[in-house]
């Protein structure tokens, strides 16, 4: 498999299925740069002067968004939120903390750091048993709560995340499953800071599916956490994502499809829904053959027949 | 280590799979193409990257008993 954006047709390292596209390191990264910068544009998330606060949890995603918005010249720090789950928060604090020293600090980033454990007396296990709430519902809590508050207090103008396609396609496939259409308005890729004290979020990987941030991270050498957190096993989320992986192999652009569309009816300024019937009755009209309803020219039935009749002639 | 005793024995060789979810290795016969690699393991392509050395390969390339890969998993938990 060649690049197919290359003049030259160098070695491809990623087939992307869904822009029927591959593409070999270089043109690989200039994608994903171009796919963080119109998400950026078009969902107005924030301008080259604002001040980002990009919440890392030592994962290829938040990882990979703080680099790629440093490579995009934007002035991002981080912060880190140590939720003290054993060895595999004090892992995840070595990488954040190395790609900080390393790679971040050539930059002017800063990475800031919050330990829970301190701060909260105990574990996000003990929280959650004291609390008797799933373990990865307190965790959220709490990290967006910390984000929340460091993003006001150090004046950021904007908190980013890195939630992807499959994050945000899997949160919706959840809310639509069990209708929970009050959290639907709540799933845009950039929330303003309604409230006074709350930040304003936005999710700038937005367009950009799983697998290609992970191959961002692997082919820009970020060393990242590659084990899932040790409390999400199991989750609704995990399987939500393995379904609509299964119908992304299938039927390449699913995913992309189904978030997109749903943010285009968002957008879209509702004029008062029409009733099924108001509709029948702007659109249907009687089959001249027949003389059934129908919205074609000529019903779909008479069609088959008179097709029907030519064939047996 | 039990399966280095085997590597020291080249007409055994084959090429050594780097799984994770649970961390494991798995001993693979090629010449194979990644996606039959996939397949055989019952693995979806769009929730994995296939990385041969240090390097990420695509679908259609041909891997050797002599590659060592990781089959990398995509998918993150949590929120
Ligand atoms: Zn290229
Ligand atoms: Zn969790």
């Amino acid at each position: 498999m060649n690049c197919t954006k290359c003049p030259t047709s160098t070695k491809a390292v990623i087939g992307l299925p869904r822009h029927n596209a591959a593409f070999c390191k270089d043109c690989f990264t200039t994608f994903v740069h171009e796919q963080v910068a119109r998400a950026i544009k078009s969902h107005k998330m924030f301008t080259p002067e604002d001040r980002i606060l990009v919440a890392v949890s030592g994962g290829k995603d938040s990882l990979a968004l703080w680099h790629i918005l440093l490579k995009l010249g934007y002035r991002a720090d981080a912060l880190y939120v140590n939720l003290g789950i054993g060895g595999y928060s004090e892992e995840s604090h070595r990488k954040v903390q190395l790609y900080a020293d390393t790679v971040a600090a050539a930059h002017g980033a800063t990475l800031l750091v919050h330990v829970v454990e301190q701060e909260a007396g105990a574990g996000i296990r003990e929280l959650a048993t004291i609390l008797h709430r799933p373990t990865c519902s307190t965790c959220g809590t709490i990290k967006r709560y910390q984000f929340n508050r460091a993003a006001v207090e150090h004046d950021y103008d904007v908190m980013a995340t890195g939630h992807n396609l499959d994050d945000e396609a899997a949160r919706l496939l959840g809310n639509v499953l069990h209708w929970q259409e009050e959290y639907l308005d709540k799933q845009g890729p950039a929330l303003p800071a309604s409230v006074e004290g709350f930040a304003k979020k936005v999710k700038p990987l937005c367009r950009l599916s799983e697998r290609e941030i992970a191959a961002y991270a692997v082919l820009n050498r970020i060393d990242y956490i590659v084990e899932e957190c040790p409390m999400a096993k199991g989750s609704k989320m995990l399987l939500y994502k393995e379904v609509l992986n299964r119908l992304e192999t299938e039927s390449p652009g699913t995913k992309q499809r189904f978030y997109w569309g749903f943010l285009d009816k968002q957008t879209k300024p509702e004029s008062a829904p029409e009733s099924m019937a108001a509709k029948d009755q702007r659109t249907l009209h009687p089959c001249p053959s027949c003389g059934q309803p129908t919205t074609a020219d000529t019903c779909s039935y008479c069609k088959m027949m008179a097709k029907a009749k030519t064939a047996a002639r | 280590m039990p399966f280095a005793i085997r590597l020291s024995q080249p007409y055994h060789r084959r090429m050594i799979v780097q799984l994770s979810h649970p961390t494991r290795q798995v001993e693979i016969k090629g010449p194979k193409r990644t996606k039959e690699l996939l397949r055989e393991l019952n693995l979806v392509v769009e929730a994995h990257l296939v990385i041969r050395g240090d390097e990420l390969v695509t679908e259609d390339e041909m891997l050797a008993d002599a590659d060592r890969i990781e089959i990398r998993p995509v998918i993150s938990g949590g929120v």
